[in-house]
């Protein structure tokens, strides 16, 4: 149940909002393609790319961002 | 306990003296200002511990009132009309967020045309923001409804923010003898405000007014439906205990005359005064006509208003606001809820006299209609 007035008491919770059900169309990522540039770690708007290029898919929207950034073509989207 | 001669507007300021709140952010319009200018003197004089902060409009007075009620500590602020209508889009957030701010309106019309004069358009437009409102009838009405006003919304079972709504000029401008309580009583009656759910503690750090995705906005909505549908038993309860302190008597409604009569007004605020006297004249001529006197808006009280008419054939509701092409506010509550042959008149916008003859003619017109909605008081076309 929410709170009264909404307000939240445990700082972090954003945690609970998997924004993954979000997703129409899912990054792959191909790490033979990959040159380890980071652009789409530091593009990924819910930070869901990790330092070793795995993509969480409990909070990748599926925005494409990365996928469009990518310099070598290494991100494909695939419809769900 | 001290009787003075004062302005309704100065009976709110000694009301909200009285609370000791912490924050008073307020913006000065006419016929409100005074208020402010009482209050600004009360804060520099000592009377009153609290920050007055003088904002740059009334969305900022009423932003930082829920900023300051969100951080825990009791605000007063008040407004009228345009500035009202300024703050409009913070009134829905001070509900969602549950924040307990008690804020005076003088009611004033609405512009275009500009007008300074009196009608109840402002806070009706507000009416679905979730905020208790009541419309009082004289001085002594708005101080003591301003004092039981933070008790209503601070219960835990409520909290959500009041409007106390005083008709502008009439009772603003009017000077009438008031009873001020004294400061033990009122603290006896009103402790001080210790919220539970929303106050600022570094120790226990808190989000306030964040998104709430489709899973949980519905339920945050519901809650206050349901504070508001509770709010009528804290009121009842509320105006009990005023009464064992003070001595005055309050309800959610007032039934003037209406068990044996056949024909009922229904109105709110200082009007009621006038209608009094009328049914008191047409009494001795034989007529029966009474008075329900809605006293709390919102929450609307359903039970309380068919208890009161129960024995009467016809009503009549005098609004002072409209709903364009539907007649009345209070009207269309009245004809949702209320099973009973009504008919709506529209009187007084922007401070067009409201005369005994004005209620007679009301009168008549419930006795013989001709439509559901008539505006009474129009002048003819050559006029
Ligand atoms: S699709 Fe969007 S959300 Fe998902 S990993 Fe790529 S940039 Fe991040
Ligand atoms: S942007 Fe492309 S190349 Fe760069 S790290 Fe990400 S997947 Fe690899």
């Amino acid at each position: 149940m929410v709170s009264t007035g909404c307000v939240i008491k445990d700082p972090g919770n954003s945690k609970k909002n998997k924004t993954g059900s979000w997703r129409t169309f899912k990054p792959v990522l191909d790490k033979e393609k990959c040159i380890g540039c980071d652009k789409c770690v530091m593009f990924c708007p819910d930070a869901a790319i990790n330092k070793d290029h795995d993509i969480n898919y409990d909070y990748c929207k599926g925005c494409g961002i990365c996928s469009a950034e990518c310099p070598v073509k290494a991100i494909e989207m695939i419809k769900e | 306990m001290t009787k003075e001669v004062m302005t309704a507007n100065k009976a709110v300021a000694e009301a909200a003296r009285l609370v000791k709140p912490k924050v008073i952010p307020v913006f000065p319009i006419t016929p409100q200002t005074s208020i402010s200018e009482y209050l600004a003197q009360y804060v520099a004089d000592g009377d009153i511990d609290a920050k007055y902060v003088k904002v740059e409009s009334e969305h900022s007075a009423i932003s930082a009132a829920v900023g300051a009620s969100g951080a825990g500590v009791r605000v007063f602020t008040a407004t009228s009309s345009q500035g009202l209508m300024l703050m409009h889009e913070i009134i829905f957030a001070a509900a969602g967020m549950r924040v307990p701010i008690v804020m005076a309106n003088a009611n004033r019309a609405i512009s275009a045309p500009l007008s300074i004069w009196n009608d109840q358009q402002d806070s009706i437009a507000q009416r679905d923001a979730g905020w208790l409102q009541t419309y009082v009838e004289d001085a002594q009405d708005a101080l003591d409804s301003t004092l039981m006003a933070y008790k209503i919304s601070e219960n835990d079972d409520v909290l959500l923010p009041s409007m106390v709504c005083l008709d502008g000029f009439i009772l603003t401008h009017t000077v009438e003898p008031v009873d001020i309580p004294n400061q033990e009583d009122v603290n006896k009656f009103l402790p001080s405000y210790n919220p539970k759910h929303s106050f600022l503690d570094p120790k226990e750090p808190m989000t306030l007014g964040a998104l709430a995705d489709p899973g949980y906005y519905f339920e945050a909505r519901h809650a206050i439906e349901i504070g508001m549908e509770k709010s009528i038993d804290v009121i009842k309860k509320t105006c009990k205990e005023f009464e064992e302190i003070f001595g005055r008597k309050y309800d959610l409604v007032e039934n003037y005359k209406c068990d044996d009569a056949e024909i009922v007004l229904v109105a709110m605020g200082s009007v009621c005064s006038t209608i009094k006297a009328v049914i008191d004249e047409l009494r001795e001529e034989g007529e029966k006509i009474g008075l329900l006197k809605i006293r709390v808006y919102r929450p609307f009280p359903v039970d309380e208003i068919n208890d009161a008419i129960k024995n009467c054939k016809k009503l009549s509701i005098l609004d002072k606001n409209i709903t364009f092409g539907i007649g009345g506010a209070l009207y269309s509550d009245i004809k949702a809820k209320i099973n009973k042959e009504t008919y709506g008149f529209i009187i007084g916008l922007g401070g067009r006299d409201i005369t005994p003859d004005t209620i007679k003619e009301v009168y008549e017109k419930t006795k013989n209609p001709e439509k559901d909605v008539t505006w009474v008081g129009l002048k003819k076309e050559d006029d």
